[in-house]
């Protein structure tokens, strides 16, 4: 049987005392998207700081490629983003000193596609001026930009459509199902209805 | 399009770099977090002569206690820019989700804090050597401790505030943690200051400001990475 | 070995063995600490300096001797929950805390006791004096951090890391307080220091020490099966340990 791209075997997670899932299996394989729902406090954000690597809080196990997280952590953190509840951006920054911050952590130059990007996320006109002077929409575009600049096999996203208008909600969509289309994954928690995407599955906490 | 990623280029100095820029811009676009613990330190300074006495005798007695106390109580108070803000707005866990070496992502936010904190104070010492009448001889002495100590209170201080981070009101219990740790350089440094103002050698308290120093480059980021990581894994 | 030591990381093996163990480690406190104290207080001989007033080391030394060594087991026991996630062990050292603090404070109240007669006041910023206050601040730092942190396993592995933090800094604590010390107080004598402490006196001084010791594992255990019983309390062995008493 070839290793799953990811794979979350038994996962045992309880916080301040509340069992938030016991059990739980999860594969994801290459071109696929995995929703995750359930109500609020169900573990939703949890489950993701579980599966990303951030949280080490949990029984179980986790495998990226048929590899313990734990121990291909390097390998794992190279291919995958993480766009999680806060928006991950300095509001002091610009959006483009962003971007160069994530490209270099990521060990990789941005190349002039960084222009192009900020224009296709709604960003044209907001490149040169600090992000404490966007909206909250627009701050997170500047983290899906990311998404757009830094390719990465596998992306964990937490709640992408809040504060996003629905022009925004359309464009992620579109994003998701570029994504599956080049071969790569997505994890995400939303409400929303995914309908545009294809190869969606549902996993329910609680 | 190609999605992996196993060809990526790392470069320590690269990745220093990138984190240690990063938070000087970042610093440096909001100034009033740089000013305000120098303000603080002044303050605190010129508290003493208002409490206990403005005579001279007695100020340049004290100074050396005086002036240590209050560049570690302004250390203490800055330690609040280190991780926090980076919390708050996600890019704390960005950094920990990094495939760089934490090690030295963390070293990097270190000296970053010490080049805004521990070396402003350092420059802006002599002035209240100067007004707590600190024996001019002995300002070499109070310049040297501050440089080489002030560094030993940002590591021990990211330490607790490391482990500390994302709680409520985590600042007093910060210093509850931290100002316990900090007990051996003040002894060392203000004895140094206290030794050069009548005309004693400190090298011997150089050397040990030195190795704590060397110590806590090599320890400290182990158990504040140690402690970002339970800090944010909950 | 390796058997063995899974084995004692499971809370119940440890909550049954231990149950066997208490009554006898209750007898050899009791015994030992009962002896030595009156051999202490009736028997011992007088110092020739202090009177009888020396006579409060056989609670301060055994007291302060206990918060130190609780603090490494402490941070022993707390590395141990970090890297191999044993539960057992950030119980142990959760209970730790608080024993060392108390032992802590009973060491530095004998001393205040011991001080007045000797030196005329409660307090002197003797060496090991202050070396036992900082320790106390110490041991509060690691209880505050606890009870700071809701989400109990994050709160022990925070606290593990603080208390190794803390154990590399206690060598070097002592060693600058020590000479901060000798730099403004130009040797009294001290509480602890005899040069050639006969027979007779340092006897009941290690039974002391040995109850002590005792005690403190008696203590340690109770609390730790208390924790125990609280962490446990859904599985089915606590219910049927509760609805038997």
């Amino acid at each position: 049987m070839a290793d799953h791209l990811l794979q979350a075997v038994k996962l045992f997670c309880e916080r301040e005392r509340r069992v938030l899932f016991r059990d739980l299996d999860i594969t994801l394989d290459a071109g696929e998207v995995v929703q995750i729902e359930g109500a609020n406090g169900s573990g939703k954000t949890t489950l993701l700081r579980v599966l990303t690597g951030i949280s080490d809080a949990y029984d179980g196990e986790v495998l990226w490629q048929g590899q313990s997280i734990k121990k291909a952590r390097i390998e794992y953190q190279l291919n995958m983003h993480y766009l999680g509840h806060a928006a991950g951006i300095k509001s002091a920054l610009t959006a483009e000193e962003n971007l160069r911050w994530y490209a270099a952590l990521a060990g990789r130059k941005l190349d002039d596609r960084l222009w192009e990007v900020l224009a296709e996320v709604g960003l044209k006109g907001y490149e040169d001026v600090p992000c404490y002077t966007l909206s909250a929409g627009q701050q997170r575009r500047v983290n899906l930009a990311r998404l757009y600049l830094l390719p990465a096999k596998l992306w964990v996203l937490d709640e992408p459509f809040t504060a996003i208008d629905k022009s925004g909600v359309a464009a992620i969509e579109q994003l998701m199902s570029q994504q599956v289309k080049n071969g790569g994954s997505v994890i995400v928690t939303t409400h929303q209805d995914l309908s545009s995407v294809a190869n969606v599955r549902k996993v329910s906490l609680g | 399009m190609e999605l992996s990623n196993n060809n990526t280029q790392f470069s320590l100095y690269g990745i220093f770099k990138t984190v240690l820029v990063r938070d000087l811009v970042v610093a440096f676009r909001h100034p009033s977090d740089l000013v305000n613990p120098l303000i603080f330190f002044m303050i605190v300074v010129t508290l003493f002569p208002l409490a206990v006495s403005p005579e001279k005798q007695f100020l340049a007695q004290a100074a050396p206690g005086v002036l240590w106390v209050a560049a570690l109580l302004a250390t203490l108070l800055s330690l609040d820019m280190l991780f926090q803000s980076d919390f708050q707005d996600g890019t704390l866990e960005q950094l920990l989700l990094s495939p760089q070496p934490l090690y030295i992502g963390i070293l990097a936010k270190v000296m970053g804090h010490w080049l805004l904190s521990g070396l402003p104070l350092t420059l802006l010492s002599p002035l209240l050597a100067f007004m707590m009448f600190l024996p001019s001889e002995a300002l070499p002495a109070l310049m040297i401790t501050l440089l080489l100590g002030t560094p030993v209170l940002s590591f021990i201080g990211a330490v607790g505030s490391a482990l500390t981070v994302g709680l409520r009101k985590s600042g007093l219990l910060l210093s509850l943690l931290v100002l316990p740790l900090y007990i051996p350089v003040l002894i060392f440094s203000a004895g140094a200051v206290q030794a050069a103002t009548i005309g004693l050698p400190i090298i011997g308290h150089v050397a040990l400001l030195g190795a704590m120093l060397a110590l806590a480059l090599v320890l400290a980021p182990l158990a504040i990475s140690a402690g970002l990581r339970i800090s944010l894994g909950s | 070995m390796w058997t063995w030591f899974h084995r004692l990381g499971s809370p119940r093996w440890f909550y049954n063995i231990s149950g066997r163990w208490l009554p006898w480690l209750s007898v050899a406190a009791a015994i030992l600490i009962i002896t030595g104290t009156v051999w202490a207080l009736a028997f011992a001989p007088q110092d020739y300096q202090q009177g009888n007033s020396f006579r409060i080391i056989y609670i301060h030394v055994p007291s302060a001797l206990l918060a130190q060594s609780c603090y490494m087991i402490m941070a022993v026991a707390g590395a141990i929950g970090l890297i191999w996630k044993m539960k057992l062990a950030d119980m142990a050292a959760k209970s730790c805390a608080s024993i060392g603090a108390s032992f802590t404070l009973l060491a530095l109240v004998t001393g205040a006791v011991w001080g007045k007669p000797t030196w005329g006041t409660w307090w002197v910023w003797d060496a090991r004096l202050t070396s036992m206050l900082i320790l106390f601040f110490l041991y509060l730092g690691i209880v505050a951090l606890h009870s700071a942190i809701s989400d109990r396993d994050q709160a022990a592995k925070a606290t593990a890391v603080l208390a190794l933090v803390g154990l590399v800094n206690i060598p070097i604590i002592k060693y600058s307080v020590e000479w901060w010390n000798t730099l403004h107080q130009p040797a009294t004598f001290t509480l602890t220091e005899k040069p050639a402490m006969p027979a007779e006196m340092w006897v009941p001084l290690l039974i002391m020490v040995l109850g002590f010791y005792c005690f403190f594992t008696v203590v340690l255990i109770m609390r730790t099966r208390f924790e125990i019983l609280v962490r446990e309390w859904r599985t089915s062995w606590v219910k049927e340990i509760l609805a038997k008493s």
